[in-house]
């Protein structure tokens, strides 16, 4: 049976011509790009040209990306960064309640260590409200952060209109773009971002190679302490292959890209509209328009997602689920919670991410086997058809026996 | 990350369902939770588990508990049936992930409380 993968926003798989250039690296290209002799100078050249590839797609200069292992680590160098660097201005930062663990799990962090942060509210679609952002703002105020694009439902930040508030009120703004490269335009320039976070494995790369732009003149304190690799921004011998990788992926990833998000977004809209109209009482997650081109996160009434999910896996389709049953803890999706869609609803959410590699094949045929599962699922659930659902969370340690 | 035999329950789930005017209904969860089981007995004069059927929301070892436990119960005296633990359930079909075992492993509680609802609506 063909495996259908719909879990792009999760990781995806390496592009062809992304394996194809990094391949020499993980072979005769040995060298440690550090070193004097001919080993070393034989890759120091594929290090700085995928400097130049990471710059390119994101419109900066080559000097103002420094390679990482990961996501977490661009999040968690911005952070700490920032506050260290900037402790004698202040210690408050103002991030949003939808952000990635990324960012959300050092903040919480920090906050122990004595910094204050504001936790922005977003509305039902996920969005924040710029007037409370910029009345946030206080003297102590050291960083902005917030995502480009949401992980769990797309929704899209305004970042050129935040871009504008941080650079009236001279406050460093930090990006976690992760999902946002290769489906929408990510523009450092535009958006006046001074420090934004990618990731390799979202785009094409193997995993654990990621990369942060740093806006000339932003003084940030290293992650990593040792050797003088990344300008002293980031010690650690370069993982040659990855970077080599890492660059051609963000090369690809905005290689003709409106062609590929209008195509992704086709397709994305085909399954949206194909599964509400075949399943009643869904509930689609995230902002109808301001969206990645390749999301669907919708809530099935009266089922649980894992049960979903592993239903799908049955027909080899993968999708994921903002249950707490898949998110390792006992809430659901802090993003669904922090839009107000009922905690059980929150159970029942599945997210569609789809990729290059998607067909309209690999739609119709999701649309073919996902109605029968729910109805299933639903039929066997002892709160459908609907009934007076309570939606309050229960705390503390999960189900009360009643 | 389940057993087969969790698996082989939650694909084939036994005695899913309601019993029409059922001798005991129990309920336990709820869906704040992410789990809702719910449980109907058959009882016979004789105080055996004639027949058991369930009604689950929520994940797969929600729903592999449910049938389980109905294919443990089936046949039990009801003092017999109150014996059964979700651990006992657990066990099996083989073990649950250990995040599992305190949230979705609540299938034996959903027997107790219908075991209880017919001892309440018999006067027993």
């Amino acid at each position: 049976m063909k495996q259908i993968y719909l879990d792009n926003n999760a990781t995806t798989p390496i592009h062809a011509e992304v394996f194809d250039e990094m391949l020499p690296y993980l072979k005769e290209q040995f060298g440690n790009p550090s070193s004097v002799h001919w080993a070393g100078r034989a890759v120091r050249g594929a290090v700085e040209h995928a400097r130049e590839q990471v710059a390119q797609a994101i419109n900066a200069s080559p000097a103002e990306i420094v390679f990482t292992a990961c996501g977490s680590e661009g999040d968690n160098y911005a952070i700490k960064g920032t506050v260290d660097a900037l402790k004698k201005k202040g210690n408050h930062i103002i991030t949003t309640k939808v952000e990635h663990p990324g960012v959300l799990e050092v903040c919480t962090y920090l906050e122990k260590t004595g910094c204050e942060v504001t936790y922005l509210d977003v509305d039902e679609n996920g969005m924040i409200d710029l007037a409370e952002l910029e009345a946030a703002i206080t003297e102590k105020t050291v960083l902005i952060s917030i995502m480009w694009a949401n992980n769990e439902t797309g929704t899209l930040s305004p970042i050129r209109e935040i871009g504008e508030i941080a650079k009236k009120h001279k406050i460093r703004f930090h990006s976690d773009a992760v999902q946002a490269l290769g489906k929408v335009p990510v523009d450092v320039q535009d958006g006046n971002v001074d420090m934004l976070v990618l990731s390799g494995h979202k785009i094409g790369a193997p995993k654990g190679v990621g990369a942060i732009y740093v806006r000339r003149g932003t003084k940030l304190t290293p992650f990593m302490h040792g050797g003088h690799q990344e300008r002293h921004r980031r010690a650690g011998t370069h993982n040659v292959a990855g970077i080599v990788a890492m660059g051609k992926a963000c090369e690809l990833a905005v290689q003709d890209l409106d062609t590929k998000a209008e195509t992704l977004k086709k397709l994305r809209d085909k399954l949206e509209a194909g599964i509400v109209a075949a399943v009643p009482e869904t509930l689609v997650n995230g902002h109808p328009t301001e969206r990645l081109p390749n999301t669907l996160n919708i809530s099935f009434a009266y089922i649980e997602g894992e049960s979903l999910l592993l239903n799908l896996d049955m027909k080899n389709i993968a999708a994921s689920s903002g249950s707490a049953c898949t998110s390792g803890s006992l809430e659901p999706s802090h993003v669904l919670g922090a839009m107000g869609v009922p905690v059980e609803l929150a159970h029942s959410s599945t997210r569609f991410s789809l990729g290059p590699e998607t067909t309209d094949e690999d739609i119709d045929f999701v649309l073919q086997e996902l109605p029968p599962i729910v109805q299933r699922l639903r039929d066997m659930s002892p709160i459908y058809p609907g009934q007076d659902v309570k939606t309050q969370c229960c705390t503390g340690n999960c189900c009360p026996v009643e | 990350m389940y057993s087969d035999k969790v698996m082989d329950h939650f694909t084939n789930p036994r005695n899913v369902g309601e019993i029409d005017k059922a001798d005991g209904v129990g309920e336990v969860g709820n869906a704040s939770c992410g789990d809702i089981m719910k449980i109907f007995l058959k009882v016979d004069d004789k105080g055996v588990i004639e027949d058991v059927k369930f009604k689950t929301f929520g994940c797969g070892a929600a729903i592999a508990t449910s049938s389980m436990v109905t294919e443990m119960a089936i046949g039990k005296t009801l003092a017999e049936a109150e014996e059964l633990t979700n651990e006992a359930v657990a066990e099996a079909l083989d073990g649950l992930p250990s995040q599992k075992m305190h949230c979705s492993n609540l299938a034996a509680d959903a027997l107790h409380a219908a075991i209880k609802n017919y001892r309440e609506t018999h006067n027993l």
